[in-house]
């Protein structure tokens, strides 16, 4: 693509580095940009940099915060003796949109695979477990839900996590695997319709 | 099921040719290099989606072009079904039934069941035993997902672990616990697929030695057997036994992907005491069990093609082994053969419905 500017032409190649942006998409942004009053562009740059500058991750749960603890573990309106374990932030967020779940997180930062050569220590298992530790004198954690993809490798973290907070006596689940609300029975797929046979649950009439 | 007919382009050696086919027997006779083993590979292609022989499609393009199309007319259960297979080099391999492109390629096999048998196929007997695995495996796994399901995760978490025997041995460390996931997932996979493939080889072996008995008219006994260390009982302390061994050679050392299949002749290793005649027998009894069992499975008869299957048997057993896929049991045929006389002669006092086809320098004539 050729630019009738050079400050064109940076503004879109930095624009078009963002995931499912390419050159063309980034131009149209661009001009609009430029269409725009000047304070359209400055508080676009200034959210942007204050983002990256100012953002934290929770010490206790590692989902992004505004200080060192997140509006999720500082809610006073939470339950504290759920905590529910994810692989990554936009986890934490498509759960908070179901309105079902009101306990605490715990974001993993990805599950263990020895191929990619990533293991506990390169996850937040360890600081889980202290956190549990921390939190039994004054607000004992009852009940961990495990919420990992439904991968091989998900598992295997899902298993190994499950021995550590056995020995602490806490009770483990994990989030269920079946047919989707709206789905057809016959379209779904032999090894998820298999296993949400083998996992089926009493039907409740109330 | 039959192939009616085919039309090949630019495929291997032919640039433009088509040919109608008998719903029995088909013979394509013609010098060595003329065109015979490609014409197998372009049915092949259609029941299989892709070479026997060259797994590589572009390849498979007649020099210096830069596409191929193979189209047949099968013939299911009275139905007629166009099946077109099209590549173009740089873009994906596209098969179309009946006007209609799969998404995904693995949809279709098993849907034109196809049972080759071909000189390089001996390898299943002299090669190591991961041919043999892959031969047992792949008709188990067309026969029943949850095998290839087990399978490919079986496979999965033994990188897993073996990459990670790898970190322990590399960072001097060891943790039991990490390595816990893997051991039970492994154990009780190892014994869900050799409890199959054990089932699998009880139900093959009667076939096997059925066809070689008929082949060799009783001159020698031959026998399959599976070879494990996961029998359900014990497995689990074979295995955990193993760690230490595991940890030095950085690698798991028991499990499925250690089994065998032993070929034996009266009682002998094959690869090791067999003839080249006898050991020819055996693959082309191995090969006829698969088609029973494939038959079994899916409900329609696979197709048959033999390639070069006369050489190194003496008269007797191409007589017997014509007169046994002739049966009526076995459906269409294909078979190649470089000495048209010979075919012609062994075939003569076959009462099937018989098409020759002359193959020469990558043009096909069909023989009156
Ligand atoms: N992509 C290609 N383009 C052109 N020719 C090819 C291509 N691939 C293979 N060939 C040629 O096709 C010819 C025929 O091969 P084929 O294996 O079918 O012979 P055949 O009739 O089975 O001979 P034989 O009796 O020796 O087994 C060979 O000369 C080979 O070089
Ligand atoms: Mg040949
Ligand atoms: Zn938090």
């Amino acid at each position: 693509m050729n630019f009738p500017s050079k400050l064109i032409e940076d503004a879109v190649s930095e624009i078009s580095r963002l995931p499912g942006i390419g050159k063309k998409t980034a131009l149209r942004l661009t001009l609009h940009i430029l269409k725009q009053p000047e304070s359209f562009s400055q508080s676009l740059t200034a959210a942007i940099s204050k983002l990256r500058t100012e953002i934290d991750y929770c010490k206790k749960c590692h989902n992004i915060a505004d200080q060192e603890i997140c509006s999720i573990c500082l809610g006073t309106r939470r339950d504290r003796s759920t905590i529910c374990v994810v692989e990554d932030i936009p986890d934490v967020l498509a759960i908070e949109n179901t309105s079902q779940y009101n306990g605490l997180y715990h974001v993993l930062g990805g599950v263990i695979s020895p191929i990619q050569g990533i293991g506990p220590e390169e996850l937040k298992i360890d600081s889980l477990l202290n956190r549990i530790d921390e939190q039994l004198g004054s607000e004992p954690v009852q009940e961990v839900i495990l919420a990992l993809s439904a991968t091989m490798e998900g598992d295997t973290t899902s298993f190994f996590i499950t021995r550590k907070l056995k020995e602490k006596g806490i009770k483990v689940s994990t989030i269920a695997r079946g047919i989707p609300i709206g789905g057809e029975l016959e379209y779904t797929d032999e090894v998820t319709l298999g296993r949400s046979i083998l996992t089926r649950v009493n039907y409740n009439l109330e | 099921m039959h192939l009616k007919n085919i039309k090949l382009n630019q495929f291997k050696n032919y640039k433009q040719e088509r040919a109608v086919f008998s719903k029995e027997i088909n013979c394509f006779l013609g010098m060595n290099g003329s065109g015979k083993t490609n014409l197998l590979d372009a049915i092949h292609y259609l029941c299989f989606t892709r070479s026997a022989f060259n797994s590589i499609d572009s390849q498979n393009i007649l020099h210096y072009e830069s596409f191929f199309t193979i189209a047949g007319e099968f013939d299911r259960e009275g139905k007629d079904l166009e099946l077109r297979c099209i590549f173009e080099a740089g873009k994906k391999k596209q098969l179309v039934l009946a006007g209609k492109a799969y998404e995904k390629m693995s949809d279709h096999i098993g849907q034109f069941p196809v049972v080759m048998i071909a000189p390089d196929d001996i390898q299943l007997i002299k090669g190591g035993s991961e041919d043999r695995r892959k031969f047992v495996d792949s008709m188990l796994s067309q026969l029943d997902r949850n095998y290839l399901q087990s399978l490919v995760r079986y496979q999965h978490f033994l990188k897993q672990r073996n990459a990670l025997l790898k970190q322990f041995a590399e960072g001097g460390r060891f943790d039991k616990e990490l390595l816990e996931p893997y051991n039970i997932e492994l154990i009780s996979l190892s014994k869900v697929i050799s409890q199959k493939r054990l089932e699998f080889i009880e139900n093959f072996s009667p076939k096997l030695e059925h066809h070689y008995r008929v082949i060799s008219d009783s001159k020698e006994a031959v026998s399959v057997g599976y070879e494990s260390h996961c029998e359900p009982e014990g497995f689990e302390k074979v295995f955990r036994d193993s760690l230490h061994r595991d940890l030095a050679l950085k690698r798991t050392n028991k499990g499925i992907h250690r089994d065998d299949f032993a070929f034996e002749i009266d009682g002998f290793p094959l690869k090791k005491y067999g003839s080249q005649g006898q050991q020819k027998s055996y693959l082309i009894a191995l090969k006829l069990s698969q088609f029973q069992v494939l038959e079994e499975g899916m409900g329609v008869k696979p197709i048959l093609l033999l390639d070069d299957i006369f050489d190194k048997l003496d008269d007797a057993r191409i007589e017997k082994m014509v007169s046994l896929v002739a049966d009526h049991q076995f459906g269409q045929l294909f078979i190649t053969d470089a000495r048209p006389e010979r075919s012609k002669q062994i075939l003569a006092s076959i009462d099937s419905e018989k098409a020759f086809f002359r193959i020469d320098n990558g043009t096909i004539r069909a023989e009156d």
